[in-house]
Protein backbone atom coordinates (compact mmCIF):
# COMPACT_ATOMS: atom_id res chain seq x y z
CA UNK A 1 0.00 0.00 0.00
CA UNK A 2 2.39 2.59 0.77
CA UNK A 3 5.06 1.72 -1.80
CA UNK A 4 5.86 4.36 -4.13
CA UNK A 5 4.01 7.76 -4.24
CA UNK A 6 0.12 6.63 -2.76
CA UNK A 7 -0.12 9.24 0.25
CA UNK A 8 3.00 11.31 -0.81
CA UNK A 9 1.48 14.66 -1.14
CA UNK A 10 3.38 16.88 -3.83
CA UNK A 11 2.70 20.60 -3.16
CA UNK A 12 1.46 22.75 -6.49
CA UNK A 13 1.65 26.02 -7.28
CA UNK A 14 -2.11 26.53 -7.48
CA UNK A 15 -2.72 30.35 -8.25
CA UNK A 16 -6.48 30.35 -6.27
CA UNK A 17 -9.44 29.62 -6.99
CA UNK A 18 -9.94 26.37 -9.43
CA UNK A 19 -6.28 25.87 -9.30
CA UNK A 20 -7.11 22.66 -7.73
CA UNK A 21 -9.30 21.06 -10.22
CA UNK A 22 -8.59 20.05 -13.80
CA UNK A 23 -7.80 22.56 -16.24
CA UNK A 24 -11.40 24.00 -17.64
CA UNK A 25 -12.32 22.72 -21.03
CA UNK A 26 -13.30 25.44 -23.22
CA UNK A 27 -16.51 24.92 -22.45
CA UNK A 28 -16.25 24.96 -19.09
CA UNK A 29 -14.95 28.25 -19.44
CA UNK A 30 -17.60 29.59 -21.57
CA UNK A 31 -20.06 28.78 -18.40
CA UNK A 32 -18.03 30.71 -16.22
CA UNK A 33 -18.26 33.65 -18.76
CA UNK A 34 -22.04 33.13 -18.77
CA UNK A 35 -21.81 33.22 -14.62
CA UNK A 36 -20.50 36.29 -14.69
CA UNK A 37 -22.56 37.99 -17.42
CA UNK A 38 -25.64 36.47 -15.79
CA UNK A 39 -23.95 38.27 -12.52
CA UNK A 40 -23.92 41.58 -14.18
CA UNK A 41 -20.46 41.88 -13.49
CA UNK A 42 -17.60 43.43 -15.99
CA UNK A 43 -15.84 40.69 -17.87
CA UNK A 44 -11.93 41.83 -16.99
CA UNK A 45 -8.52 39.89 -18.32
CA UNK A 46 -5.37 40.33 -16.39
CA UNK A 47 -1.75 38.78 -17.02
CA UNK A 48 1.51 38.11 -15.69
CA UNK A 49 4.81 36.57 -15.42
CA UNK A 50 5.24 33.91 -13.65
CA UNK A 51 7.77 35.40 -11.45
CA UNK A 52 5.43 38.14 -10.66
CA UNK A 53 2.29 36.12 -9.77
CA UNK A 54 2.03 36.89 -6.21
CA UNK A 55 1.64 40.78 -6.75
CA UNK A 56 -1.53 42.58 -5.77
CA UNK A 57 -1.49 43.93 -9.51
CA UNK A 58 -1.10 42.07 -12.90
CA UNK A 59 -1.04 44.05 -15.84
CA UNK A 60 -4.52 44.28 -17.38
CA UNK A 61 -5.00 43.09 -20.60
CA UNK A 62 -6.65 46.57 -22.09
CA UNK A 63 -9.11 48.04 -20.20
CA UNK A 64 -12.22 46.10 -18.59
CA UNK A 65 -15.05 44.81 -20.62
CA UNK A 66 -17.35 47.00 -19.39
CA UNK A 67 -21.09 46.29 -19.73
CA UNK A 68 -19.93 43.28 -22.33
CA UNK A 69 -22.76 40.71 -22.52
CA UNK A 70 -21.30 39.09 -25.64
CA UNK A 71 -19.70 35.61 -24.43
CA UNK A 72 -17.67 35.22 -27.72
CA UNK A 73 -16.00 38.83 -27.73
CA UNK A 74 -14.87 37.80 -23.95
CA UNK A 75 -13.39 34.55 -25.34
CA UNK A 76 -12.11 36.53 -28.44
CA UNK A 77 -10.31 38.85 -26.01
CA UNK A 78 -8.81 35.66 -23.81
CA UNK A 79 -7.62 34.28 -26.93
CA UNK A 80 -5.43 37.43 -28.20
CA UNK A 81 -3.95 37.85 -24.47
CA UNK A 82 -2.76 34.76 -24.94
CA UNK A 83 -1.28 35.20 -28.16
CA UNK A 84 0.21 38.30 -27.40
CA UNK A 85 1.64 36.77 -24.09
CA UNK A 86 2.62 32.89 -24.32
CA UNK A 87 4.40 32.98 -21.77
CA UNK A 88 2.42 34.82 -19.39
CA UNK A 89 -0.44 33.06 -16.67
CA UNK A 90 -3.97 34.93 -17.72
CA UNK A 91 -7.06 35.24 -15.22
CA UNK A 92 -10.39 36.11 -15.87
CA UNK A 93 -12.37 38.18 -13.67
CA UNK A 94 -15.87 39.22 -13.40
CA UNK A 95 -16.04 42.78 -11.32
CA UNK A 96 -18.05 43.50 -9.57
CA UNK A 97 -18.50 47.78 -9.24
CA UNK A 98 -21.06 47.43 -6.61
CA UNK A 99 -19.02 45.73 -3.96
CA UNK A 100 -15.82 46.91 -5.22
CA UNK A 101 -14.24 43.22 -5.58
CA UNK A 102 -14.04 40.75 -8.03
CA UNK A 103 -16.78 38.05 -8.08
CA UNK A 104 -15.41 35.71 -9.91
CA UNK A 105 -11.76 35.42 -10.77
CA UNK A 106 -9.61 32.60 -11.81
CA UNK A 107 -6.46 31.41 -14.35
CA UNK A 108 -7.72 30.54 -17.31
CA UNK A 109 -4.00 29.76 -18.88
CA UNK A 110 -0.81 28.92 -16.85
CA UNK A 111 2.19 29.82 -18.74
CA UNK B 1 -46.07 69.92 31.33
CA UNK B 2 -43.42 67.95 33.74
CA UNK B 3 -41.89 70.82 35.23
CA UNK B 4 -45.68 71.82 36.90
CA UNK B 5 -45.57 68.15 38.23
CA UNK B 6 -45.80 67.60 42.20
CA UNK B 7 -43.32 64.96 43.83
CA UNK B 8 -45.36 61.91 45.62
CA UNK B 9 -43.44 59.65 47.55
CA UNK B 10 -44.79 56.01 46.97
CA UNK B 11 -44.37 52.83 44.57
CA UNK B 12 -46.50 53.32 41.52
CA UNK B 13 -47.41 50.50 38.66
CA UNK B 14 -44.89 50.74 36.14
CA UNK B 15 -47.08 50.51 33.81
CA UNK B 16 -48.43 53.70 34.37
CA UNK B 17 -45.20 55.55 32.88
CA UNK B 18 -43.79 53.09 30.84
CA UNK B 19 -45.96 51.26 29.04
CA UNK B 20 -47.33 53.68 26.18
CA UNK B 21 -49.00 51.32 23.39
CA UNK B 22 -49.86 54.77 21.36
CA UNK B 23 -46.10 55.55 21.10
CA UNK B 24 -44.93 55.87 17.33
CA UNK B 25 -40.82 55.01 17.71
CA UNK B 26 -37.86 57.75 16.25
CA UNK B 27 -35.81 56.81 13.77
CA UNK B 28 -33.39 57.41 16.26
CA UNK B 29 -34.50 55.18 18.95
CA UNK B 30 -32.89 52.00 19.93
CA UNK B 31 -35.35 49.14 19.67
CA UNK B 32 -35.33 45.84 21.26
CA UNK B 33 -37.80 42.99 21.63
CA UNK B 34 -37.73 40.61 24.57
CA UNK B 35 -39.58 37.41 24.99
CA UNK B 36 -40.96 37.87 28.45
CA UNK B 37 -41.91 34.89 30.74
CA UNK B 38 -43.85 36.76 33.57
CA UNK B 39 -44.76 34.90 37.32
CA UNK B 40 -48.17 33.85 37.27
CA UNK B 41 -50.97 36.68 38.09
CA UNK B 42 -49.02 40.03 37.06
CA UNK B 43 -50.52 41.09 33.90
CA UNK B 44 -48.17 41.00 30.25
CA UNK B 45 -48.90 45.08 30.12
CA UNK B 46 -47.15 45.49 34.03
CA UNK B 47 -44.30 42.84 33.14
CA UNK B 48 -43.37 44.70 30.14
CA UNK B 49 -43.50 48.41 31.31
CA UNK B 50 -41.77 46.64 34.58
CA UNK B 51 -38.48 45.51 31.60
CA UNK B 52 -38.86 48.85 30.13
CA UNK B 53 -38.16 51.05 33.19
CA UNK B 54 -35.40 48.33 34.84
CA UNK B 55 -33.55 48.45 31.64
CA UNK B 56 -33.76 52.70 31.51
CA UNK B 57 -34.65 54.73 33.66
CA UNK B 58 -36.89 53.57 36.34
CA UNK B 59 -36.58 52.25 39.68
CA UNK B 60 -39.33 50.52 41.89
CA UNK B 61 -39.76 53.42 44.27
CA UNK B 62 -40.35 57.42 42.66
CA UNK B 63 -37.48 59.83 43.95
CA UNK B 64 -37.73 63.02 44.18
CA UNK B 65 -35.25 63.71 42.21
CA UNK B 66 -37.07 62.35 39.07
CA UNK B 67 -38.37 65.79 39.17
CA UNK B 68 -35.31 67.73 38.53
CA UNK B 69 -35.11 65.82 34.42
CA UNK B 70 -37.16 65.46 32.34
CA UNK B 71 -37.77 61.70 32.59
CA UNK B 72 -40.47 61.62 29.79
CA UNK B 73 -37.52 62.01 26.95
CA UNK B 74 -35.09 59.83 28.99
CA UNK B 75 -37.42 56.82 29.86
CA UNK B 76 -37.76 53.46 27.36
CA UNK B 77 -40.97 52.88 26.49
CA UNK B 78 -42.60 49.51 26.32
CA UNK B 79 -44.76 50.08 22.90
CA UNK B 80 -46.22 46.70 21.88
CA UNK B 81 -46.41 43.12 23.00
CA UNK B 82 -47.37 40.40 20.98
CA UNK B 83 -47.99 37.01 21.44
CA UNK B 84 -45.38 34.52 20.84
CA UNK B 85 -46.22 31.64 18.54
CA UNK B 86 -47.24 28.14 20.07
CA UNK B 87 -46.08 29.07 23.38
CA UNK B 88 -48.51 30.32 26.12
CA UNK B 89 -46.64 30.74 28.83
CA UNK B 90 -44.51 33.85 27.22
CA UNK B 91 -44.75 37.16 24.93
CA UNK B 92 -43.02 39.32 23.28
CA UNK B 93 -42.45 42.67 24.19
CA UNK B 94 -40.50 45.74 22.10
CA UNK B 95 -39.03 48.57 23.83
CA UNK B 96 -38.11 51.74 22.65
CA UNK B 97 -35.31 53.63 24.20
CA UNK B 98 -33.87 57.21 23.26
CA UNK B 99 -30.44 57.24 21.47
CA UNK B 100 -29.22 59.55 24.17
CA UNK B 101 -29.05 56.75 27.30
CA UNK B 102 -26.36 55.23 25.62
CA UNK B 103 -23.08 56.22 25.52
CA UNK B 104 -21.69 57.16 21.71
CA UNK B 105 -19.53 53.75 20.33
CA UNK B 106 -20.02 51.67 23.46
CA UNK B 107 -22.29 48.14 22.83
CA UNK B 108 -20.39 47.77 26.23
CA UNK B 109 -22.95 50.29 27.83
CA UNK B 110 -26.00 49.23 25.41
CA UNK B 111 -25.87 45.65 27.24
CA UNK B 112 -25.18 47.12 30.77
CA UNK B 113 -28.92 48.73 30.20
CA UNK B 114 -30.42 45.99 27.89
CA UNK B 115 -29.35 43.19 30.00
CA UNK B 116 -28.20 44.44 33.23
CA UNK B 117 -30.27 44.14 36.66
CA UNK B 118 -33.47 43.45 34.43
CA UNK B 119 -32.72 39.86 33.92
CA UNK B 120 -32.60 39.15 37.74
CA UNK B 121 -35.99 40.54 38.07
CA UNK B 122 -38.36 38.77 40.89
CA UNK B 123 -41.19 39.55 38.95
CA UNK B 124 -39.83 37.73 36.20
CA UNK B 125 -39.65 33.92 35.58
CA UNK B 126 -37.38 34.16 32.71
CA UNK B 127 -36.45 36.74 30.01
CA UNK B 128 -34.56 36.83 26.37
CA UNK B 129 -33.53 39.52 24.32
CA UNK B 130 -34.43 38.99 20.83
CA UNK B 131 -33.36 41.27 18.62
CA UNK B 132 -31.78 44.97 18.97
CA UNK B 133 -32.35 47.62 15.84
CA UNK B 134 -29.53 49.61 16.47
CA UNK B 135 -30.31 53.15 14.76
CA UNK B 136 -28.08 54.08 12.08
CA UNK B 137 -27.23 57.25 13.84
CA UNK B 138 -25.50 54.92 16.44
CA UNK B 139 -24.24 52.57 14.47
CA UNK B 140 -22.08 55.72 12.55
CA UNK B 141 -20.18 55.94 16.21
CA UNK B 142 -19.52 52.96 16.31
CA UNK B 143 -15.92 51.44 14.85
CA UNK B 144 -16.85 47.93 13.21
CA UNK B 145 -14.87 45.48 11.48
CA UNK B 146 -11.08 46.66 11.29
CA UNK B 147 -11.25 45.57 7.60
CA UNK B 148 -14.21 43.99 6.43
CA UNK B 149 -14.67 41.58 3.36
CA UNK B 150 -13.94 43.65 0.45
CA UNK B 151 -10.38 45.02 1.73
CA UNK B 152 -9.82 41.17 3.34
CA UNK B 153 -10.46 39.41 -0.11
CA UNK B 154 -7.81 42.50 -1.79
CA UNK B 155 -5.30 41.56 0.76
CA UNK B 156 -5.42 38.28 0.84
CA UNK B 157 -6.13 37.74 -3.12
CA UNK B 158 -9.01 35.24 -2.43
CA UNK B 159 -12.52 35.69 -4.75
CA UNK B 160 -15.28 34.26 -6.25
CA UNK B 161 -15.38 31.32 -3.40
CA UNK B 162 -15.65 30.63 0.59
CA UNK B 163 -12.27 30.52 2.12
CA UNK B 164 -10.95 27.36 3.55
CA UNK B 165 -9.63 26.81 6.96
CA UNK B 166 -8.72 24.71 9.84
CA UNK B 167 -8.17 24.97 13.63
CA UNK B 168 -4.72 23.12 14.39
CA UNK B 169 -5.45 19.98 16.16
CA UNK B 170 -5.00 18.31 18.62
CA UNK B 171 -6.34 21.42 20.41
CA UNK B 172 -3.77 21.97 23.26
CA UNK B 173 -0.82 19.89 24.08
CA UNK B 174 1.53 20.36 20.68
CA UNK B 175 5.36 22.21 21.08
CA UNK B 176 5.61 25.38 19.02
CA UNK B 177 7.48 23.48 16.28
CA UNK B 178 5.23 20.85 16.22
CA UNK B 179 2.08 22.93 15.83
CA UNK B 180 4.03 25.03 13.04
CA UNK B 181 4.77 21.47 11.49
CA UNK B 182 0.50 20.86 11.45
CA UNK B 183 0.01 24.41 10.25
CA UNK B 184 2.44 24.74 7.09
CA UNK B 185 1.16 21.20 6.68
CA UNK B 186 -2.55 21.93 6.49
CA UNK B 187 -1.22 25.21 4.22
CA UNK B 188 0.86 23.69 1.26
CA UNK B 189 -2.05 21.48 1.11
CA UNK B 190 -4.43 23.68 -0.33
CA UNK B 191 -5.87 25.89 2.94
CA UNK B 192 -6.31 29.50 2.97
CA UNK B 193 -5.85 30.03 6.77
CA UNK B 194 -5.28 27.88 9.64
CA UNK B 195 -6.46 28.83 13.48
CA UNK B 196 -5.39 28.66 16.95
CA UNK B 197 -8.10 26.40 18.92
CA UNK B 198 -9.77 29.43 21.35
CA UNK B 199 -8.29 27.77 24.57
CA UNK B 200 -4.55 27.95 22.73
CA UNK B 201 -3.51 31.34 24.53
CA UNK B 202 0.17 30.52 26.33
CA UNK B 203 0.39 27.78 27.88
CA UNK B 204 3.60 25.99 29.52
CA UNK B 205 3.69 23.29 26.61
CA UNK B 206 3.49 26.08 24.09
CA UNK B 207 4.60 29.46 25.38
CA UNK B 208 3.01 32.09 22.75
CA UNK B 209 6.17 33.69 21.25
CA UNK B 210 7.38 30.53 20.22
CA UNK B 211 3.95 29.61 18.37
CA UNK B 212 4.24 33.17 16.69
CA UNK B 213 7.85 32.43 15.59
CA UNK B 214 7.06 29.10 13.92
CA UNK B 215 3.94 29.88 12.47
CA UNK B 216 5.13 32.56 10.98
CA UNK B 217 7.75 30.82 9.16
CA UNK B 218 5.45 28.05 7.92
CA UNK B 219 3.16 30.63 6.35
CA UNK B 220 6.30 31.83 4.80
CA UNK B 221 7.10 28.72 3.49
CA UNK B 222 3.75 27.76 1.95
CA UNK B 223 3.55 30.48 0.38
CA UNK B 224 6.44 31.08 -1.37
CA UNK B 225 6.04 27.21 -2.44
CA UNK B 226 2.33 28.00 -3.44
CA UNK B 227 2.24 30.84 -5.50
CA UNK B 228 -0.96 31.91 -2.97
CA UNK B 229 -1.34 33.67 -0.02
CA UNK B 230 -2.03 31.87 3.14
CA UNK B 231 -2.60 33.01 6.93
CA UNK B 232 -3.16 32.24 10.72
CA UNK B 233 -5.28 33.41 13.52
CA UNK B 234 -3.09 33.98 15.92
CA UNK B 235 -5.01 34.13 19.43
CA UNK B 236 -4.15 37.03 21.28
CA UNK B 237 -7.08 36.52 23.78
CA UNK B 238 -4.92 37.15 27.25
CA UNK B 239 -5.51 37.63 31.25
CA UNK B 240 -5.10 41.26 30.62
CA UNK B 241 -5.23 44.15 27.95
CA UNK B 242 -1.77 45.10 28.18
CA UNK B 243 -0.64 41.57 27.45
CA UNK B 244 -2.91 40.96 24.47
CA UNK B 245 -1.40 44.32 23.26
CA UNK B 246 1.94 42.79 23.52
CA UNK B 247 0.75 39.52 21.01
CA UNK B 248 -0.67 41.30 18.88
CA UNK B 249 2.25 43.68 18.23
CA UNK B 250 5.04 40.78 17.99
CA UNK B 251 2.24 39.22 15.41
CA UNK B 252 2.66 42.21 13.10
CA UNK B 253 6.24 42.28 13.37
CA UNK B 254 6.67 38.38 12.08
CA UNK B 255 4.31 39.21 9.74
CA UNK B 256 0.98 37.47 10.44
CA UNK B 257 -1.83 39.10 8.32
CA UNK B 258 -4.26 37.85 10.95
CA UNK B 259 -4.65 37.51 14.91
CA UNK B 260 -7.70 35.91 16.59
CA UNK B 261 -9.69 37.04 19.92
CA UNK B 262 -12.32 35.53 21.82
CA UNK B 263 -14.96 38.61 22.55
CA UNK B 264 -17.32 36.91 25.01
CA UNK B 265 -14.38 35.75 27.45
CA UNK B 266 -12.37 38.59 26.77
CA UNK B 267 -15.20 40.76 26.64
CA UNK B 268 -16.39 43.60 24.74
CA UNK B 269 -13.96 46.49 26.04
CA UNK B 270 -10.87 44.19 24.94
CA UNK B 271 -12.61 43.34 22.00
CA UNK B 272 -13.42 46.88 20.99
CA UNK B 273 -9.75 47.89 21.74
CA UNK B 274 -7.98 45.54 19.56
CA UNK B 275 -10.72 46.30 16.70
CA UNK B 276 -9.11 49.53 16.52
CA UNK B 277 -5.91 48.79 17.35
CA UNK B 278 -6.22 46.12 14.51
CA UNK B 279 -7.87 49.17 12.11
CA UNK B 280 -4.42 51.11 12.78
CA UNK B 281 -2.17 48.68 12.44
CA UNK B 282 -3.37 46.70 9.23
CA UNK B 283 -4.06 43.53 10.75
CA UNK B 284 -7.60 41.37 10.27
CA UNK B 285 -9.07 40.10 13.46
CA UNK B 286 -10.52 36.73 13.90
CA UNK B 287 -13.52 36.29 16.40
CA UNK B 288 -14.22 33.37 17.99
CA UNK B 289 -17.27 32.88 20.72
CA UNK B 290 -16.54 30.92 23.58
CA UNK B 291 -19.51 30.80 25.85
CA UNK B 292 -22.02 31.90 23.66
CA UNK B 293 -23.81 28.91 24.28
CA UNK B 294 -24.48 29.16 27.80
CA UNK B 295 -25.82 33.10 26.88
CA UNK B 296 -27.64 32.16 23.92
CA UNK B 297 -28.48 28.62 24.01
CA UNK B 298 -31.76 28.42 26.42
CA UNK B 299 -35.06 29.37 23.73
CA UNK B 300 -36.63 31.27 27.16
CA UNK B 301 -33.55 33.15 28.83
CA UNK B 302 -30.21 34.63 27.95
CA UNK B 303 -29.68 36.67 24.63
CA UNK B 304 -30.02 35.12 21.22
CA UNK B 305 -26.82 35.00 19.34
CA UNK B 306 -28.45 37.65 16.23
CA UNK B 307 -28.05 40.27 19.06
CA UNK B 308 -24.32 39.37 20.10
CA UNK B 309 -23.20 38.77 16.38
CA UNK B 310 -24.75 42.47 15.92
CA UNK B 311 -22.83 43.57 18.91
CA UNK B 312 -19.57 42.13 17.61
CA UNK B 313 -20.39 44.08 14.30
CA UNK B 314 -20.76 47.22 15.76
CA UNK B 315 -17.20 46.40 18.38
CA UNK B 316 -15.50 45.04 15.65
CA UNK B 317 -14.18 41.85 14.00
CA UNK B 318 -13.77 40.75 10.01
CA UNK B 319 -14.52 37.02 11.14
CA UNK B 320 -17.11 35.81 13.02
CA UNK B 321 -18.05 31.71 14.06
CA UNK B 322 -21.87 31.51 13.36
CA UNK B 323 -21.75 27.52 13.32
CA UNK B 324 -22.56 25.23 10.91
CA UNK B 325 -26.07 24.41 10.83
CA UNK B 326 -24.63 20.84 9.16
CA UNK B 327 -22.20 19.83 11.96
CA UNK B 328 -21.57 19.18 15.40
CA UNK B 329 -22.99 21.81 17.27
CA UNK B 330 -26.54 23.61 17.35
CA UNK B 331 -27.97 25.74 14.77
CA UNK B 332 -31.28 26.03 13.27
CA UNK B 333 -30.74 26.69 9.51
CA UNK B 334 -33.70 29.79 8.63
CA UNK B 335 -32.36 31.03 12.66
CA UNK B 336 -28.56 30.74 11.30
CA UNK B 337 -29.52 32.76 8.01
CA UNK B 338 -30.78 35.25 9.77
CA UNK B 339 -27.90 36.60 11.81
CA UNK B 340 -25.35 35.46 8.82
CA UNK B 341 -27.32 38.45 7.15
CA UNK B 342 -26.33 40.70 10.06
CA UNK B 343 -22.70 40.51 9.70
CA UNK B 344 -22.86 40.91 5.76
CA UNK B 345 -25.35 42.87 4.52
CA UNK B 346 -25.50 46.68 4.43
CA UNK B 347 -29.71 46.50 5.01
CA UNK B 348 -31.88 43.64 6.07
CA UNK B 349 -35.42 43.46 6.86
CA UNK B 350 -37.69 42.24 9.17
CA UNK B 351 -38.28 38.54 8.40
CA UNK B 352 -39.76 36.89 11.40
CA UNK B 353 -39.39 33.35 9.49
CA UNK B 354 -35.35 33.86 10.09
CA UNK B 355 -36.01 35.20 13.66
CA UNK B 356 -35.65 38.80 12.34
CA UNK B 357 -37.68 41.42 14.29
CA UNK B 358 -36.56 44.70 13.05
CA UNK B 359 -35.31 46.62 9.72
CA UNK B 360 -31.70 47.14 10.03
CA UNK B 361 -30.04 49.25 8.45
CA UNK B 362 -26.46 49.28 8.28
CA UNK B 363 -25.27 51.93 6.63
CA UNK B 364 -21.55 52.08 4.98
CA UNK B 365 -20.23 49.31 7.74
CA UNK B 366 -17.91 46.78 6.36
CA UNK B 367 -18.92 43.00 6.46
CA UNK B 368 -18.30 40.20 8.68
CA UNK B 369 -17.17 37.26 7.50
CA UNK B 370 -19.15 34.17 8.43
CA UNK B 371 -17.06 31.68 9.85
CA UNK B 372 -18.73 27.87 9.44
CA UNK B 373 -16.58 25.82 11.80
CA UNK B 374 -17.03 22.25 14.38
CA UNK B 375 -18.04 18.95 12.60
CA UNK B 376 -17.35 19.20 9.43
CA UNK B 377 -16.26 17.35 6.53
CA UNK B 378 -15.90 17.03 2.54
CA UNK B 379 -19.54 15.22 2.59
CA UNK B 380 -20.84 18.44 3.94
CA UNK B 381 -19.03 20.75 1.68
CA UNK B 382 -21.91 20.81 -0.96
CA UNK B 383 -24.37 22.10 1.42
CA UNK B 384 -21.93 24.59 3.20
CA UNK B 385 -21.40 26.21 -0.07
CA UNK B 386 -25.21 26.62 -0.49
CA UNK B 387 -26.24 28.15 2.97
CA UNK B 388 -23.34 30.36 3.54
CA UNK B 389 -22.38 31.43 0.10
CA UNK B 390 -19.10 33.05 -1.07
CA UNK B 391 -18.47 35.24 1.78
CA UNK B 392 -17.69 32.76 4.48
CA UNK B 393 -14.82 30.62 5.94
CA UNK B 394 -15.43 27.19 6.26
CA UNK B 395 -13.29 25.34 8.80
CA UNK B 396 -12.80 21.84 8.82
CA UNK B 397 -10.39 20.72 11.56
CA UNK B 398 -10.66 16.82 12.28
CA UNK B 399 -11.86 16.72 8.76
CA UNK B 400 -8.84 18.08 7.63
CA UNK B 401 -6.20 16.71 9.49
CA UNK B 402 -8.03 13.10 10.03
CA UNK B 403 -7.38 12.62 6.45
CA UNK B 404 -5.34 8.78 6.16
CA UNK B 405 -2.27 10.77 4.60
CA UNK B 406 -2.59 13.71 6.65
CA UNK B 407 -3.24 17.52 6.64
CA UNK B 408 -1.93 18.56 3.56
CA UNK B 409 -3.75 15.45 1.51
CA UNK B 410 -6.57 16.74 3.94
CA UNK B 411 -6.54 20.35 3.10
CA UNK B 412 -6.20 19.03 -0.65
CA UNK B 413 -9.30 17.17 -0.46
CA UNK B 414 -11.43 19.78 1.07
CA UNK B 415 -10.11 22.20 -1.41
CA UNK B 416 -11.08 20.02 -4.45
CA UNK B 417 -14.38 19.43 -2.96
CA UNK B 418 -14.79 23.18 -2.61
CA UNK B 419 -13.46 24.24 -5.72
CA UNK B 420 -16.27 21.46 -7.41
CA UNK B 421 -18.83 22.99 -5.50
CA UNK B 422 -18.32 26.60 -7.08
CA UNK B 423 -17.62 25.66 -9.83
CA UNK B 424 -21.04 23.51 -10.33
CA UNK B 425 -22.92 26.18 -8.98
CA UNK B 426 -21.53 28.85 -10.88
CA UNK B 427 -22.68 26.45 -13.91
CA UNK B 428 -26.66 26.46 -12.35
CA UNK B 429 -26.27 23.25 -10.54
CA UNK B 430 -28.31 22.63 -7.49
CA UNK B 431 -25.57 21.97 -4.91
CA UNK B 432 -27.53 19.93 -2.64
CA UNK B 433 -29.72 17.70 -4.98
CA UNK B 434 -26.72 16.83 -6.94
CA UNK B 435 -24.40 16.48 -4.09
CA UNK B 436 -23.41 12.83 -4.71
CA UNK B 437 -22.80 13.35 -8.71
CA UNK B 438 -20.67 16.14 -7.89
CA UNK B 439 -18.51 14.79 -5.05
CA UNK B 440 -18.26 11.90 -6.84
CA UNK B 441 -16.97 13.48 -10.19
CA UNK B 442 -14.38 16.01 -8.22
CA UNK B 443 -12.68 12.15 -6.55
CA UNK B 444 -11.92 11.31 -9.92
CA UNK B 445 -9.11 13.75 -10.67
CA UNK B 446 -8.01 13.32 -6.93
CA UNK B 447 -6.90 10.30 -4.94
CA UNK B 448 -7.10 12.79 -1.84
CA UNK B 449 -11.00 13.82 -2.30
CA UNK B 450 -11.67 9.81 -2.84
CA UNK B 451 -9.96 8.57 -0.31
CA UNK B 452 -11.59 11.49 2.25
CA UNK B 453 -15.13 10.45 1.40
CA UNK B 454 -14.48 7.14 2.13
CA UNK B 455 -13.29 8.02 5.63
CA UNK B 456 -16.45 9.64 6.39
CA UNK B 457 -18.89 8.36 4.53
CA UNK B 458 -21.02 7.71 7.56
CA UNK B 459 -20.72 10.15 9.43
CA UNK B 460 -23.58 12.72 10.64
CA UNK B 461 -24.48 14.40 13.45
CA UNK B 462 -28.36 14.20 13.50
CA UNK B 463 -29.72 15.88 16.78
CA UNK B 464 -32.75 17.76 17.13
CA UNK B 465 -31.98 21.43 17.98
CA UNK B 466 -32.65 22.87 21.58
CA UNK B 467 -33.23 26.60 20.02
CA UNK B 468 -35.22 27.11 17.30
CA UNK B 469 -37.22 29.73 16.04
CA UNK B 470 -41.05 30.40 16.92
CA UNK B 471 -43.17 29.46 14.37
Amino acid sequence: MNSGTVGDYQTKITLETFGFLPKLTAEEVQKQIAYIIANGWSPAIEHEHPSNSMDHYWTMWKLPFFGETNMGNVLAELEACRRSYPDHHIRLIGYDAYTQTQGSCFVVYEA
Amino acid sequence: MSSSKAYEAGVKEYRDKYWTPDYVPLDTDLLACFKVTGQPGVPNEEVAAAVAAESSTGTWSTVWSELLTDLEFYKGRAYRIEDVPGDSESFYTFIAYPIDLFEEGSVVNVLTSLVGNVFGFKALKHLRLEDIRFPIAYIKTCGGPPAGIQVERDRLNKYGRPMLGATIKPKLGLSAKNYGRAVYECLRGGLDLTKDDENVNSQPFMRWRDRFEFVAEAIDKAERETGERKGHYLNVTASTPEEMYKRAEFAKEVGCPIIMHDFLTGGFTANTGLANWCRDNGMLLHIHRAMHAVIDRHPKHGIHFRVLAKCLRLSGGDHLHTGTVVGKLEGDRNSTLGFVDQLRESFVPEDRSRGVFFDQDWGSMPGVFAVASGGIHVWHMPALVTIFGDDSVLQFGGGTQGHPWGNAAGAAANRVALEACVKARNEGRNLEAESNDIMTQAAKSSSELAIAMETWKEIKFEFETVDKLDV
